[in-house]
């Protein structure tokens, strides 16, 4: 399996150098900050170059997990038991591209109690790799919550004024959910005891063998509240803006960009295969849910006074096309889905970068504070603009590779619901061109007029790669698409085995006879 | 022999009078006391349960909840010399810091 | 040289790039000179290529990789230059040299010169992967991409609060018709199954995309395509998009991006003649437009907004061509309006350029002997676009004409003659207006008046020639020949669907156009030169029909009415009253219930430990209760 570095356990490595350098940063003498920081981006840097590796010696023709670590641990199914597949493989690499170019955000913007900052950052760092990398439900649990410790104090510890009902909020509704998983958990070790007198929490066992209709019922409900809170799901939406709003600018990039990315991981690795049936069953009405939230997120956009607010409920409206993709329970659209979150991941955090560095200068994040800024800040004016139109999806960037192929998936499934998401095509150019004018075209109106000045070293090595990624993906999609092929294949071949009824859709399921292309079979 | 009901009747007595002093008694020195004997009682009918030859179970018992006895009478104690040291009172009806 | 041809639209591309990443150290002489050198190369390699198209080759391909691939979806960089988009290719980079060259002069004090190269290199690399595509999905790309330019270069003086309304307003409407494309699109890969061209014309031809299917998928590109083509109801950017350069309105918002939809038509022309009653749409779109838009040049003071009318009115005509059948008419009519259509708008810019910024015609008249080069180009692009005969537009005009009448199409034909006369008349008003009579501007302007410099009259000389004599290509009464040059040209990719008509109708229609044109031009010499009081007269009598003219048909007004306020108002209630009141409301009720409850059961922990050995023991008396009995 690990034909890059054999021998050398990769996966657990990416997942816990952050942890080791979190407990590393504690014995760094106080107050040197600088070092603080260089010793936190040194590993962050390390964990990216290590899960490069991984991207790269992942071979995905099996759509197996691949890199594989399993060690008993807690007994009783509660194992150790970690790797990657072309689900997975993709997102540990966003999240590990996002917690160095998040720190570097935070360079100069943070200044008290950079200590306590970096190692919580380098926790979440862990935690999100961590439940991307699960194969054992007990253990993605585990990292699932424990990634809530340090986005509560980053927002509750350097959030703005706000922070206290920020994250009381956002505990409550990511907890509500998450607490009600782990009870289906319980649910499915003693529903699984009882079927095969054994005890496992392995993800891919479970998915082999689906629980009766009823239990099925119960536990999708269970686990579908705690992604739909994380992705957010219409109506469950409301903590997003206001968490995005009091965080700090490194953390929402990270909550746009990797936290909320979960939800619709989760509902891919768990709530569709564990509950197949279920799913399939509440598909449709999950659909509406989602098609709402493209329309709603959108609309609500529209005005919104606080750029930050307004780029969270962009999100609302691009989560809600992924779950759509997700719920439309075919190859292209499972693929553009899974495709699309790292898009959006890019797009979203380069906007959350983009607001944070307006609002380093500024002070304020008021829209209407703004003004004319492109004159000053030319540089920064393409790389806004261009994150922006990845967002809206402009051809040629990696938005548009993702938004058609989940398109033409979710066509294949419901018209109608195609129809309506291609009006986020509207929505948000409306919404995020209209702040573009906003803010950076018209006459200058500088709150903080003499700082506003373009763009230094340190900035643009945060937008730039960013941005690079954003025209290469665009244009070379198949890089992370060809990884993925395999295992989407393999998912969906499950789903359609312990569902069948619900899967068959009323386009062609392949190329007619007549394409001029030579029709390749369904991977 | 003496009849196990006896015991198990003087175990209800000794337990009976435990819960009155509890309640009867105002100061944490009494009512800790009172906790011993409530106790004492129900290791009594313990005890009593496997009187004969070769029932061993509950005496094992009764001995380890002598030992956690032990453990806990010091702590209690300790608790309560440190709590008459700082407020110069056991009395449970003025020690109120709990209140909701 | 013409297997190169695929770097047509990557060495603008390419420069683009170059000028958009080293944008600081260029100076301004270097970014105009490889701005226009890039452009000039693709024109040398797109007509490589033609040379071998006319040689007889049916088409170049080149095949590059998959782009985007997934299941049954699949899209690939495909490019093909044929013979259709041998003439397109042919307009863009011709006409784009031409208004490189102008720009370098016309754009010499600018700010930000860089920028502005850079984005009119990289709409040159837009537009010709929008022509050169095989693929409609690659189309696209090029498709959204030439709105990106053009939403940058009608925004290009950002400062200016209008321009960057205009821009924003011109993407946003065209991503209202994007989407409207993209369900199209969605509908014809999911049917057909290949994204090329060829399969979904191919499709569409023999029948197996059903005559349903394709109408609705053909009624949704078209929809598109009013969108980038600025028709009835989706032409309210046009107007606005004034605001940005005049060479820019001269190259995208004339000559080439705003025919991307025609082209389109022209491209899935298999498609649109599977499905009568989306061609009628279009027809009728078009004639409407071609009608409705020239009316409204009738009363515009601005010389750039007149000409932005007429753009939208003459692609009515080239819609018109395509949906009667005469699709090769429809991109005759496109390539001649290309020249005389840019002709009018640089020498537009060049009055504008004399006059100090000037745009306002009533601040203008007697302009005739001062500008020397500019008037004769321009008079010759407004004869031209009158349709006076032996003029390009005379040719197109009267091919798309005759062949609605040919085809039974009476009423489309009364709105395109209709359309002609006041094309005729509007014109000439701006003629009369600009160059004659009395000069009306402010008098420092008017010290300042001079004729422009060479790099941009030598453009204007250029496509003058262009727009009087290329006309002649569409001659169809050679000797022998069954149709004319251009058609022939063009007939394995656009084969003609309509009929001709009879020679002595024929020759009906040709002295009809000619008496329209002439029409137009002597009521404007009435109104304009011989009696100037008559036009004020003439809206004093009519107010209501001359304010719904001035006020565009109270179009803007009534999607803002209809839709833009609505939506922001509907949207902010519903954030106030959902988001904020129910959802969080019930969210901050449940907190607030539990901290009361809290405080409620709080009375219950007295502090007294009595108390809680109570409870203690009255739960054991109740637990063994339950238990034993």
């Amino acid at each position: 399996m690990n034909g890059l570095l054999p021998g050398v356990p990769l996966v657990t490595l990416i997942t816990f150098l952050p942890l080791a350098g979190a407990l590393a940063l504690l014995f760094v003498k106080p107050g040197s900050d600088r070092a603080l920081r260089l010793l936190a981006l040194a590993v962050s840097f390390a964990t990216l170059a290590l899960s490069l590796g991984l991207f790269l010696g992942f071979d995905g023709a099996s759509g197996l997990p691949e890199f594989v670590e399993r060690a008993s641990w807690l007994g009783r199914g509660l194992d150790y038991h970690v790797g990657v597949d072309g689900l997975s493989l993709s997102l540990v690499l966003l999240a590990a591209l996002l917690t160095p170019i998040a720190l570097l955000s935070s360079w100069r913007s943070v200044d008290r109690r950079v200590k306590e900052f970096s190692a919580f950052m380098l926790l979440l760092e862990t935690g999100m790799i961590g439940v991307f990398v699960s194969l054992n439900l007990f253990l993605f649990y585990v990292f699932w919550e424990a990634m809530l410790i340090p986005m509560y104090f980053l927002i509750g510890i350097w959030g703005g004024r706000r922070r206290a009902y920020a994250t009381m909020k956002f505990v409550l509704f990511t907890m509500s959910g998450s607490l009600l998983m782990l009870v289906g958990i319980f649910a499915i070790q003693a529903a699984n005891f009882r079927a095969t007198g054994a005890y496992s929490l392995t993800i891919a066992d479970l998915a082999a063998a689906p629980f009766a209709p009823g239990l099925q019922t119960w536990l999708f409900l269970a686990f579908g509240l705690a992604f739909a809170v994380k992705v957010p799901l219409f109506p469950l939406h409301t903590w997003l803006p206001d968490a995005h709003v009091e965080a700090p600018t490194a953390a929402s990039v990270l909550l746009a960009a990797v936290l909320l990315k979960m939800g619709a991981y989760g509902f891919v690795r768990l709530g569709l295969p564990l509950f197949p049936q279920a799913a399939a069953a509440f598909a449709p009405a999950l659909s509406v849910l989602a098609v709402i939230g493209v329309v709603y997120g959108g609309l609500m956009a529209l005005v919104q006074k606080d750029m930050k607010s307004l780029v969270a409920y962009s999100s609302v409206s691009h989560m809600g096309l992924i779950m759509l993709a997700v719920f439309s329970l075919n190859f292209e659209a499972t693929e553009g889905a899974l495709f699309q979150m790292i898009n959006h991941g890019l797009s979203t955090g380069a906007l959350f970068l983009c607001v944070g560095i307006l609002y380093e200068r500024t002070g304020t994040r008021v829209i209407a504070d703004h003004g004319g800024a492109a004159a000053r800040m030319p540089i920064f004016a393409g790389l806004f603009l261009a994150s922006m139109l990845s967002s809206a999806g402009l051809p040629g960037l990696n938005g548009f590779a993702g938004e058609i192929l989940c398109f033409f998936g979710i066509f294949r499934t419901s018209r109608v619901m195609a129809v309506l998401g291609v009006s986020t095509v509207i929505l948000s150019a409306v919404y995020l061109l209209g702040l573009y004018r906003r803010v950076m075209h018209g006459p200058l109106k500088a709150p903080g007029d003499r700082r506003l000045c373009d763009l230094d070293r340190r900035e643009l090595a945060m937008l730039v790669p960013i941005v690079v990624l954003m025209v290469f993906l665009g244009l070379f999609p198949g890089t992370v698409l060809r990884k993925m092929d395999a295992s989407v294949s393999r998912y969906l071949d499950s789903l359609r085995k312990q569902a069948p009824v619900a899967l068959t859709s009323r386009a062609p399921a392949r190329p007619p006879l007549w394409s001029a292309r030579p029709a390749e079979p369904e991977r | 022999m003496i009849p196990p009901l006896a015991f198990f009747v003087l175990a209800a007595v000794l337990f009976v009078l435990g819960v009155v002093a509890f309640f009867v008694k105002k100061d944490l020195l009494t009512q800790f006391m009172a906790v011993e004997v409530m106790l004492n009682a129900g290791n009594l009918a313990f005890l009593a349960l496997t009187a004969g030859p070769g029932r061993a179970n509950a005496q094992a018992i009764v001995l380890f909840v002598i030992a956690v006895a032990a453990a806990e009478a010091v702590v209690g104690l300790s608790v309560i010399v440190l709590v008459f040291r700082r407020r110069k009172s056991i009395r449970t009806d003025e020690l109120r810091d709990l209140k909701g | 040289m013409d297997r190169l041809f695929w770097l047509v639209p990557l060495v603008p591309g390419a420069s683009a790039l170059l000028l958009m990443l080293f944008g600081r150290r260029y100076s301004r002489r270097a970014a105009a000179w490889q701005a226009c050198g890039a452009v000039l190369v693709s024109f040398v390699l797109a007509a490589a290529a033609f040379a071998r198209l006319a040689g007889g080759q049916a088409a170049l391909e080149k095949v590059l990789p998959v782009w985007i691939s997934a299941g049954s979806f699949e899209a690939s960089f495909s490019l093909a230059f044929d013979r259709l988009a041998a003439v397109m290719a042919l307009v863009v980079t011709g006409v784009g040299s031409l208004v490189h060259v102008y720009s370098t002069s016309y754009m010499a004090d600018d700010k930000a010169p860089t920028r502005y190269f850079a984005f009119l290199n990289l709409f040159t690399f837009f537009m010709l992967v929008l022509v050169l595509a095989s693929d409609i999905v690659l189309m696209f790309v090029g498709w959204e991409g030439v709105g990106l330019c053009s939403y940058l270069l009608i925004g290009f003086w950002f400062d200016r609060p209008a321009a960057a309304r205009a821009g924003l307003k011109a993407f946003v409407v065209n991503r209202v018709g994007d989407a409207a494309f993209l369900v199209g699109l969605l509908v014809l890969l999911t049917q057909v199954g290949s994204s090329s061209f060829a399969a979904i014309n191919g499709a569409a031809r023999d029948g197996r995309l059903s005559a349903g299917l394709a109408t609705l998928a053909a009624i949704l590109l078209f929809a598109g395509a009013t969108g980038k083509s600025a028709q009835i109801p989706l032409h309210v950017w046009l107007p606005d998009a004034m605001e940005g350069p005049t060479p820019v309105s001269a190259l995208i918002h004339a000559a080439t991006m705003v025919t991307a939809g025609v082209y389109l038509v022209c491209r899935l022309n298999g498609l649109f003649a599977a499905s009568p009653a989306a061609s009628a749409v279009v027809a009728w779109v078009g004639a409407v437009t071609a009608a409705a838009a020239a009316a409204l040049a009738l009363v515009q003071n601005d010389i750039k907004r007149v000409l932005a009318y007429s753009t939208i009115s003459q692609i009515g005509y080239m819609f018109i061509g395509c949906g009667v059948g005469a699709t090769a008419a429809g991109l005759f009519h496109l390539t001649t309006h290309a020249f005389f259509k840019s002709l009018l708008f640089l020498a537009a810019g060049s009055v504008i350029h004399a006059l100090g910024g000037e745009q306002d015609m009533r601040r203008m008249g007697g302009l005739r002997r001062r500008l020397p080069l500019t008037f004769p180009a321009f008079l010759v692009g407004a004869l031209a676009i009158s349709g006076v005969p032996f003029l390009s537009g005379f040719f197109s005009k009267d091919a798309i004409l005759t062949s609605a009448f040919a085809g039974g199409h009476y009423v489309i034909y009364g709105l395109g003659l209709a359309a002609a006369v006041l094309t005729a008349f509007y014109m000439f008003r701006l003629v009369y207006l600009t160059f004659y009579g009395p000069a009306r501007m402010e008098p420092e302007a008017g010290l300042h008046i001079h004729e422009s410099p060479r790099a941009m009259t030598v453009p204007l000389i250029i496509l003058a020639v262009l727009a009087a004599v290329s006309g002649l290509v569409g001659l169809r009464v050679l000797p022998g020949e069954p149709a004319d040059l251009f058609g022939r040209f063009l007939e394995q990719v656009l084969p003609r669907t309509g009929r001709y008509p009879a020679p002595p109708t024929e020759i009906a229609l040709i002295l009809a156009a000619t008496a329209s044109a002439l029409l137009g031009i002597g009521l404007a010499f009435l109104f304009y030169r011989r009696s100037p009081g008559l036009p004020a007269r003439l809206a004093g009598r009519f107010p209501g029909a001359y304010r719904l003219l001035v006020n565009g048909y109270y179009v803007d007004a009534a999607y803002d009415a209809v839709v833009v306020r609505p939506l922001v108002k509907g949207a902010g209630w519903t954030y106030r009253n959902l988001d904020l009141r129910l959802i969080d409301g019930a969210l901050n009720g449940s907190a607030a219930g539990a901290d009361l409850a809290g405080r409620g059961l709080s009375a219950v922990q007295s502090g007294l430990v009595r108390d809680y050995a109570l409870a203690f023991l009255l739960g054991t008396v109740i637990f063994l209760g339950v238990v034993l009995l």
